[in-house]
């Protein structure tokens, strides 16, 4: 009775799974770095309305990113902690860099609009080092005269996951604390000093901390910050000039940037020159094998780039992601994507 | 009787079980709180477009959970399929033969420990064994992952039912001369089969909320799939990934779907209550 | 028995195959049986080969080094152990007395109409799978926590000398005291259910002749109940606390994911589960066999914890006179 039917049902349930197992399209895999999952997305969703291929992309980390593609479980990995020379040419791997954006400072202080707030590289430093511990502490009130400050807690909002976006947040007050230089370092999972500090999942579980906990500060992609509404904090850059994170400023700072001087295009931009620079800018890598086990997967995600970087470029900058200049992906597919066996 | 004495111990009860329906009224109703909440705020979410359509991509609008609901419906299926005749004859086991000897007992024993074993470990387990080994996730480890979970499950309800199941149903088709095997499975297993269905329902229950032992084995998947054999989306990894996230649209979402698993494992406990009305504990 | 017509040899052929079936079977379903075993000992021996390079690398003091960098590749169990710990015995200090107090109320006050609803009520929310409870916590219990709990906290026990700093700090509404409160929630039901169904096994002569002398319901339960029911009661909780160890969900939503082991109860911390759901997904190396090492931990504990409930139980059991 109740009996037959639901094992009848049971097993055409587990068959019908069985038969549709080996009939799906050929989608491309990848993982890695949050920071761009936001525009991945968004080019995989026209891709895929172009040309009926999907991209399954996992966004766990870039050190995740990193481990599935060395495991080969994946056809490309992305990080933003772009991968040394020396490790490329023992992986056998080409890296090469997709889009550019901007990490911002986040907070979540009553009051106060997006961008309303200033801040310089050393008192960032010291609120992520814990040294400030509160919000009206005279440091910070002197870089924002007139401004009303309430007395409360800050609290950290970090990456619990090996993260791109720490490692260029990282490198960036390693650059301008000496202090932070000393006591942590820069990396993609550092050793968070604050005393009062929660770790959050991707760059979405660091925006989503910094929404729900009052009094937090945090560093997310811009993309995170602009598309959830959360207000971020002016930064005063190299010529010392406060500046907005936006396309521009990502854009002014890597203007002057020279793909070819790292192997691999491992380019830091933080902390450079312009009077109109970002100081947190940095670039998203994509890591493929030069001799690809699924040489078809591997000429897929190629086209998929390819495509990108031709008609990828106006849904970038909607996001407020900078797309790379036609002379800088003539350079990939020069170097890179040659090296890659088709 | 001294006055003084009865007064106190007559306040010491009263003080005893008014403090013990209090704690009754403490956790029951925050219990039902949150299940009134998850009520409130699962329900706006539910739509057509929910049941229909698969998981959105981070900032876009509307979307919904076919994809895990169909990826959680197919390892489940699979998983009870394995389950249930390794559980069901490993219980038979039991009760026919393994009454005195020692490796039945054990047998019990480590089976009513893996029933609370942490479940993050048997997801660690597989991925070492399976994942490591063929180099991607898959539906099938995450298949492994839940079933390794209901095995026990099923094993422990199973022969405390068997077990119920009176002796001269067995002695009477013995005395018929049946063999032993046709006695445990025509006769002992078709009388205790209610129980037994109860046995693999609650492990189906129990599977289903499962998330810890799916992270690194399915892994999940953001396009509708039916693939067993790579990543596959289900409903709790989802849940988890987009309740940690800041989107309003995912949040929504994930109320929805958790939602959705909680009744399904309340229905089902509910019907094996109602229908099956054994006294049987998982 | 009048001659069937059978021939000897084909009664003889007959219990032959019979004999080899029935061989199968015993053989087959007792494959099975040891599935379970080989489970267990396979998840043991896999966790040990993953771990081994961690557990080479840093020995014994691995479980007690207060250290948790990535970049150098420097780790120590800790911090997670602590964590795991901390929310643990927390939960059992809450929910321990509400079980107490839900299943008294069940098994003595409640009226009898009413005892099979509520019962099968708190059956069926111990079902509840934890994402919820996870859920719950994050997004309704940790803002009103941080508002209204956490301040009365530390205004209150917080002034206090001796325990005040564990109540100082931040109040975000996240970290081990949170992580504690959510898991407490979630392991109620499943207390009271096995206490009462302990509750319940109490013959009712024993129950009928103190009352009978003239005891009051509490001094019944207290002197009458609780002796009779001690390692079943003692044997919930540990499997109580076994469950709350190895959570995942519950915990890794509320704890707030930091690797540090705070000065107090409001601090944010990592348990073993949390770190695992965290970090697993880009670990390499030395990194990766650590994570291993610190599945290895949880298992040994859980599994401790468990095997000693499941003995105390059983002894129980057998009092009874039932079958084990």
């Amino acid at each position: 009775m109740l009996n037959g039917k639901f094992i009848k049902a049971l097993i055409s349930g587990a068959a019908l799974s069985l038969s549709l197992t080996a009939a799906n399209a050929a989608d491309i895999t990848g993982a890695g770095a949050t920071f761009p999952y936001p525009i991945f997305a968004k080019w995989a969703e026209e891709y895929k309305k172009a040309t009926g291929i999907g991209l399954n992309y996992q966004s766990i980390g870039s050190s995740g990113g990193i481990r599935q593609i060395r495991a080969k479980t994946v056809t490309f990995g992305a990080t933003d902690a772009p991968l040394s020379g020396a490790d490329l040419e023992k992986d056998g791997m080409v890296q090469f860099p997709v889009v550019l954006g901007g990490v911002v400072p986040v907070i979540n202080l009553e009051g106060f609009k997006p961008g309303e707030l200033r801040v310089n590289g050393e008192v960032l430093a010291e609120m992520f080092m814990g040294t400030i511990s509160n919000w009206n502490d005279a440091k910070f009130a002197a870089l924002n005269p007139g401004k009303k400050l309430p007395n409360q807690a800050i609290t950290v909002a970090h990456r619990a996951d090996g993260s791109g976006t720490t490692f260029i947040f990282t490198d960036y007050l390693n650059e301008v604390s000496p202090a932070w230089a000393k006591s942590v370092g820069k990396g993609a999972a550092v050793k968070w000093p604050a005393a009062s500090s929660v770790g959050g999942k991707g760059n979405e579980g660091v925006a989503a901390n910094v929404t729900r906990v009052k009094g937090s500060v945090g560093y997310v992609e811009y993309a995170y910050a602009k598309r959830n509404k959360i207000p971020h904090m002016q930064l005063l850059n190299r010529d010392g000039k406060y500046v907005e994170p936006d396309d521009l400023t990502f854009a002014a700072a890597a203007a002057g940037a020279d793909w070819k001087s790292v192997p691999g295009m491992g380019l830091s931009l933080v902390n450079l020159k312009g009077a109109q620079s970002w100081p947190i800018t940095g670039a998203s890598f994509a890591l493929m094998y030069k001799t690809p086990d699924k040489v078809a997967d591997s000429n897929e995600v190629l086209k998929f780039f390819d495509w990108a970087f031709k008609n990828g470029k106006k849904m970038a900058e909607e996001l407020d992601y900078v797309a790379l200049p036609d002379a800088v992906t003539k350079l990939i597919s020069d170097t890179a994507w040659s090296q890659i066996k088709r | 009787m001294d006055q003084s004495v009865y007064n106190r111990r007559k306040r010491t009860n009263r003080i005893g079980l008014t403090l013990s329906m209090l704690a009754m009224v403490i956790g029951m109703s925050v219990l039902l709180w949150i299940l009134a909440l998850l009520f409130y705020k699962g329900f706006s979410a539910l739509s057509w477009s929910f049941f229909t359509a698969s998981t959105p991509a981070p900032g876009s609008e509307g979307g919904g959970l076919a994809n895990a609901m169909v990826g959680s419906f197919m390892m489940i299926a699979c998983c009870t399929l394995v389950s249930t005749p390794i559980g069901v004859l490993a219980g038979i086991y039991l009760t026919e033969y393994g009454d005195d000897s020692v490796v039945a007992s054990i047998t019990r024993f480590v089976s009513d420990i893996m029933l609370s074993a942490p479940s993050i470990v048997i997801g660690l387990f597989v991925y070492a064994i399976l994942v490591a080994q063929v180099k991607h996730f898959s539906g099938w480890a995450g298949m492994l992952a839940l079933s390794l979970i209901a095995i026990p499950v099923v094993l422990r309800t199973t022969e405390n039912i068997l077990r119920l199941v009176p002796g001269s149903l067995r002695e009477a088709a013995f005395a018929l001369g049946a063999p032993r095997w046709k006695v445990a499975l025509m006769v002992t297993l078709r009388a205790g089969r209610s129980g037994v269905i109860t046995g693999v329902l609650l492990a189906l229950a129990r599977v289903s909320g499962e998330t810890a032992p799916l992270l690194f084995t399915a892994l999940n998947n953001q396009f509708f799939s039916t693939d067993m054999n790579k990543p596959l989306s289900n409903l709790p990894v989802v849940i988890f990934q987009f309740a940690m996230s800041p989107y309003e649209n995912w949040i929504n979402l994930a109320w929805g779907g958790a939602l959705v698993i909680t009744v399904v494992v309340l229905v089902i406990n509910i019907i094996t209550r109602v229908f099956f009305r054994e006294k049987v504990s998982a | 028995m009048p001659d069937s017509g059978l021939q000897d040899a084909r009664r003889l052929s007959i219990a032959r195959n019979q004999r080899v079936q029935d061989f199968l079977f015993h053989k087959v379903t007792l494959l099975f049986a040891l599935t379970v075993l080989f489970a267990l000992a396979g998840i043991l021996v896999s966790l040990v080969v993953s771990s081994w390079p961690t557990l080479q690398k840093f020995g014994l003091p691995f479980l007690w080094t207060v250290e948790w960098d990535i970049i150098n590749q420097n780790f120590g169990a800790a911090i997670a152990i602590f964590g795991t710990l901390a929310s643990a015995s927390i939960a059992l200090v809450i929910a321990v007395p509400l079980s107490f107090g839900v299943a008294v109320f069940l098994t003595e006050t409640c009226p009898v109409w009413l005892r099979r609803p509520l019962g099968t009520a708190v059956e069926l929310l111990a079902a509840v799978p934890s994402i919820i409870y996870g859920m719950f916590g994050l997004f309704i219990f940790a803002p009103l926590f941080a508002q209204y709990g956490q301040p009365a906290l530390q205004s209150t026990l917080g002034q206090m000398p001796l325990i005040g700093p564990l109540f100082g700090g931040a109040m975000n509404g996240i970290g081990i005291l949170a992580a504690g409160l959510v898991l407490s929630i979630m392991i109620l039901p499943f207390i009271a259910s096995v206490m009462r169904d302990v509750f319940d096994i109490v013959p009712p002569v024993l129950r009928e002749s103190a009352y009978g002398i003239g005891c009051t319901t509490w001094e019944v339960v207290r002197n009458i109940v609780l002796p009779y029911t001690k390692t079943g009661v003692i044997g919930g909780i540990m499997l109580g606390l076994g469950r709350a160890l190895g959570e995942t969900m519950a915990v890794t939503f509320v704890i707030g994911n930091s690797q540090r082991i705070g000065s107090s109860l409001f601090s944010p911390g990592s348990s073993i589960a949390s770190t695992l759901a965290n970090e697993f997904g880009e670990a390499d190396d030395i990194h990766l066999s650590t994570l291993f090492a610190l599945g290895l931990v949880l298992f040994l504990i859980t599994f401790v914890v468990l095997a000693f409930a499941k003995l105390l139980l059983l002894r129980m059991e057998r009092g009874q006179g039932t079958r084990t």
